[in-house]
């Protein structure tokens, strides 16, 4: 139990705020995730001694390709935006990076249900920290909202985790399957923070609430430790195909028409994050290797992405694409870092995306699923479309707005290039990053069919985007709002509420008078007090004890019946 | 050794005219931290005793049964005793400061007299095994809390000690008409006694009336919804060290005397099987957590809002009994003891807030986590344990009790309880984001509290959070409990 690089990070993340100095506070930022990275490779494989619980077998540490892969992901991850956060005057979020990605470790080395369920609460709710960080009313609410769906996540875990216990499975993690109710439950709790279609509202709707630095740390730990649950509990569920063919497509949509360029990449993750669940989806080694090894490639490249788009954010005061442009003169060194994470999304050969992507269309491939692999193909065009064109040629090209700002902070470009050399790395050299994965393959990216048909892909995508730019029917940058599945509670739940509260006493007006005195006295003393809050405000003591007695009364009558 | 059981009751009640008579503040402030940490050594050293050697039996002044009176110390009620007693040590080490800043001197003895004299009440209800005798503990205990009610600071408090007393004696009268029912059957007091030949008599009219009548009477003694008036005034406006007391101990042990009745003395299959006990109490308790836990996200001002959200609480330990099985019962002794604690740190910070800022209006509170970090850090950590995060108590007798419930399938009951977490994420969040995160009052000095009252605070949260990293302890008094009510009866 000692000896997890989670509790380092955690404990570690406790000291941030106490140390007052600059220069020690950033020396104990920068060496947690190192330390951590040594610890965790330090590890034998296998699982750490296990305790018992209430009788249930509890094991906090468990060491094995899969779970190291992740914990390594999340840590390079961890590490990056503590670099990214270094200049900060604000020790809570500093804190706040370095116990979230803690968390997210934590989850992927558990061993079992309830160590996995006790990170996947703490996870959400460290994180929620990040976004109301901003401390305004805006953060606070979208807070609440990240929050809400993130503990309902968590409780359908927990109940699914006591339904499994309850039919004597146990609590061990390792293949669940859909077998049981239990298993559903555990499913949609994951489904929930992976974004599947329909739940995945909290992230575009919140993600980009978060302050410059929140989003870069939101992004890489909570869905990718989604992606770990289900590789590890549901590789080879025909379902998840089909649900991560449509997290792949929709997002295009969406992402095309929106304006604010953050909102534009979290739409493009649930997009990325589809390809990792058709993966999963597809199972065997292939699949569960290309949905690892993509969900690994993404933490680096996306946040890279959202590194850029946040100093774009710090230093002008805005991501709407309809108020940027050409920035590239005042900001090269970010323009060139941020197009490089461009690349690797969208897969170009020599960057990480094409070693990692690959794997996954290949899978798709072997098992001769046609129809899912040209939707598939028809998302990357889209990923090409929006990620890889859209975010560089907006904020750093397009029209001159005539920002004339300084270029980003060293310590943000130092993380940025860190994360830049990570994906090209992965690019050039992906012999070595596959040693890594949880399954022995036999796999060669770099084949002339696979790199022309590539490349024709990314032309023909860059072409029908400078066609529809110059042609003028590409959909303008404006400034608006677009409908999503949050609409649902954000806006039509509290209308048809307020409908509600107002339809009650208009009918309380027009039925109620003809019934008389008699009927409105009654009305007034049980329905509507309570209404009004009759219940909270303080009772007569003559009421207490005609409850007392109506109680008394009525299960003397049920007991004696 | 022998004496324990008697010496425990006594020695509290006691020392309550000797704290009048010192006529000195700390000195009476003395007696009653030693008539804590008594009954607490007692306490301890009788948990010990019944965990080697069974459960102990004392008979006052040598009386043979029925005809004596009979104290019974046993596996159900040591976790109660431990529980009584300690959260007296803890008022009295936070009562020191917090008083002096409440009172005046002179009713500051009488206060502590109070104190001693509920604490010697609710130890003998918690103790006793004669029906009668509990009936006047019940009322010695209930008669010290309404006068320590009716010392609070606003003039509200009058009316909300008033009212308490109505009501609470109504409970009392009901219990009293039960146990005069069984009596009239029986024609013994003594619980073992009436245990026995009860247990003949299952189909008695007169006998179910009785259990009726104890069920309300002291349902009103727990707040159980809709029997809960009394309470949010009662905790709200009376003087900090008493709600810090009152709400970790008091409704707790008339939980504690109902378990009693229901399962040593009428029995749980008559309680439980010819009579509906189980369906009412898991529908009370249901409507218990929806109603207080939404009314708690109401209240403006955060002592209201924490005594709301005990009566969700109690409906919690309420579905825990009602279930009638092991691991319901179980997991009610594990909520209780959790609650005790974290309910006690919560009123203690309220208190606290409550001496430096005047008011306890959430309005008031802005930024107030930012002046008064420790403090505040101490609320947080026992407001997760109010909403049930790991790795603390409350997570813990939470997680004990779903698994209860889902054993005996009250999948409404375990809907009802999780949105009642829910609304307590938001309740206690409301609050949290008001002290962490709006800007304090301009101009407004950095405050200190006293260092003892911190102290005991910190002290009640840090139990919490290590009865939820190591649950061992309570988790085998629970256990034992558990088995020792639906077991042979015991007393």
């Amino acid at each position: 139990m000692m000896t997890s690089p989670a509790l380092l990070l955690i404990l570690g993340a406790a000291g941030v705020p106490l140390l007052r100095g600059g220069r020690l506070r950033q020396a104990l930022i920068l060496s947690l995730p190192v330390a951590g990275l040594v610890m965790l490779w330090l590890l034998p494989e296998g699982t750490s001694a296990s305790f018992a619980l209430f009788g249930l077998e509890l094991t906090p540490v468990r060491v094995d390709a899969l779970s190291r892969l992740f914990a390594t992901g999340f840590l390079v991850a961890a590490l990056l935006t503590s670099v990214y956060a270094l200049h900060l005057r604000d020790s809570l979020q500093q804190a706040v990076i370095l116990a979230y990605a803690g968390t997210a470790v934590g989850g992927a080395l558990a061993g079992d249900l309830l160590t996995l369920f006790v990170f996947w609460e703490l996870a959400g709710l460290s994180s929620a920290f990040l976004i109301w960080a901003g401390r305004t009313e805006r953060s606070y609410r979208a807070g609440m909202r990240y929050l809400v769906a993130q503990l309902i996540s968590g409780l359908l875990l927990l109940a699914g985790t006591a339904l499994r216990v309850q039919e004597g499975h146990g609590l061990e993690f390792s293949y669940l399957g859909l077998n049981g109710p239990g298993d559903a439950l555990i499913l949609a709790g994951v489904g929930l923070k992976c974004a599947f279609p329909l739940l995945h509202a909290w992230l575009t709707d919140t993600y980009p609430e978060a302050t410059v630095v929140g989003t870069v740390a939101l992004s890489p730990f909570t869905t990718k430790l989604a992606v770990y649950v289900l590789a590890r509990g549901f590789p080879g569920t025909e379902m998840l195909i089909w649900v991560g063919v449509v997290m792949t497509v929709f997002p295009i949509f969406y992402a095309v028409i929106e304006n604010d360029l953050r909102r534009v990449l979290a739409y493009s993750m649930i997009n990325q994050l589809g390809f990792m669940v058709a993966g999963v989806g597809i199972g065997g080694a292939l699949g569960v290797n290309g949905a690892s090894a993509h969900a690994v490639a993404d933490m680096v490249f996306k946040s890279l992405l959202f590194m850029a788009m946040g100093a774009v954010l710090l230093r002008t005061g805005t991501v709407k694409g309809s108020e940027l442009g050409g920035l590239y003169k005042s900001m090269p060194q970010t323009t060139v870092l941020c197009m490089i994470g461009a690349a690797s999304i969208s897969a170009f050969p020599l960057f990480s995306g094409f070693a990692t992507k690959s794997l996954i269309m290949e899978a798709v491939g072997q098992e001769h699923r046609t129809v899912v692999w040209l939707l598939l193909l028809f998302a990357s065009a889209g990923v090409f479309h929006h990620a890889g064109i859209k975010i560089p040629y907006f904020a750093f090209f397009a029209h001159d707005r005539g920002f004339r700002v300084p270029e980003a902070p060293l310590n943000m470009r130092v993380a940025m290039t860190m994360a830049a050399v990570l994906c090209v790395g992965i690019g050039v050299a992906p012999n070595l990053f596959y040693e890594l994965l949880p399954h022995t393959m036999d796999y060669a990216p770099y084949t002339a069919p696979h790199v022309i048909n590539q490349l024709q892909l990314l032309l023909l995508a860059s072409m029908a985007f400078t066609l529809l730019v110059r042609t003028g029917l590409y959909p303008p940058e404006l400034r608006s709002v677009n409908l999503d599945a949050d609409a649902v509670y954000r806006r039509a739940l509290p209308a048809g509420w307020n409908a509600l509260t107002r339809t009650v006493p208009r009918l309380r007006r027009t039925v109620g008078t003809p019934l008389g005195h008699c009927a409105t006295a009654l009305w007034d003393t049980t329905v509507r007090s309570s209404v009004n809050g009759r219940v909270i405000a303080p009772w007569s003591t003559h009421s207490m004890v005609w409850w007392a007695v109506l109680l008394l009364g009525g299960v003397l009558l049920l007991a004696l019946l | 050794m022998t004496q324990l059981p008697v010496l425990q009751v006594t020695i509290p009640l006691a020392c309550a005219p000797l704290c009048v008579l010192v006529r000195s503040r700390t000195a009476a402030w003395l007696v009653f931290l030693a008539a804590a940490l008594f009954s607490l050594t007692c306490a301890a050293l009788l948990t010990e005793q019944v965990a080697d050697d069974g459960p102990v039996r004392y008979r006052m002044g040598g009386w043979p049964v029925p005809a004596g009176i009979e104290f019974v110390v046993g596996d159900f009620s040591t976790p109660i005793l431990l529980l009584v007693s300690l959260s007296a040590a803890a008022a009295a080490v936070y009562g020191h400061r917090s008083v002096a800043a409440e009172m005046d001197a002179r009713r500051s003895t009488l206060l502590y007299a109070c104190l001693c004299l509920t604490l010697a009440g609710l130890l003998g209800l918690t103790v006793t095994g004669d029906v009668f005798n509990a009936f006047v503990f019940l009322e010695i205990s209930s008669l010290a809390t309404y006068t320590l009610i009716a010392m609070g600071r606003r003039r509200r408090a009058l009316l909300a000690a008033f009212r308490y007393l109505v009501i609470g004696s109504v409970g009392a009268v009901f219990v009293l008409i039960g146990i005069g029912l069984a009596y009239a059957v029986t024609g013994t007091l003594n619980m073992a006694d009436l245990a026995q030949r009860l247990s003949d008599s299952g189909g008695n009219r007169a006998v179910q009336a009785a259990v009726v009548f104890v069920f309300v009477g002291l349902a009103i003694k727990m707040a159980l919804f809709p029997l809960h008036a009394w309470l949010p005034a009662a905790y709200a406006e009376a003087p900090s060290v008493v709600s810090t007391f009152i709400a970790a101990a008091s409704t707790k042990v008339a939980i504690y005397v109902l378990c009693r009745f229901a399962f040593t003395v009428f029995g749980a299959s008559l309680v439980f099987h010819s009579m509906p006990g189980d369906r009412i109490g898991l529908l009370l308790a249901a409507v218990a957590m929806l109603v207080a836990s939404a009314a708690a996200c109401l209240q403006n001002d955060l002592r209201y809002l924490l005594a709301w959200s005990s009566i969700a609480q109690i409906g919690y330990i309420m579905a825990g009994v009602a279930l009638a099985t092991t691991a319901g019962l179980s997991a009610a002794y594990l909520h209780i003891m959790a609650h005790a604690v974290t309910k006690a740190a919560l009123f203690g910070t309220a208190g606290l807030l409550l001496i430096r800022l005047g008011s306890v209006q959430l309005s008031a509170l802005a930024g107030i986590g930012r002046r008064m970090p420790w403090t505040f850090a101490a609320f947080v950590v026992a407001g997760l344990g109010l909403i049930g995060v790991p790795p603390t108590a409350g997570f813990v007798s939470k997680w004990a009790l779903v698994a209860a419930l889902v054993e005996r399938d009250q999948w409404l009951v375990l809907g009802a309880l999780l949105a009642s977490s829910l609304l307590a994420v938001f309740y206690v969040g409301r609050v949290v984001e008001i002290a962490w995160f709006r800007e304090p009052p301009e101009g407004a000095e950095p405050v200190r509290p006293a260092t003892s009252m911190v102290a005991a605070v910190w002290f009640l949260a840090l139990l919490s959070l290590y009865f939820g990293i190591d649950p061992t302890l309570p988790d085998r008094l629970a256990d034992a409990a558990a088995s020792a009510l639906l077991g042979t009866g015991g007393g």
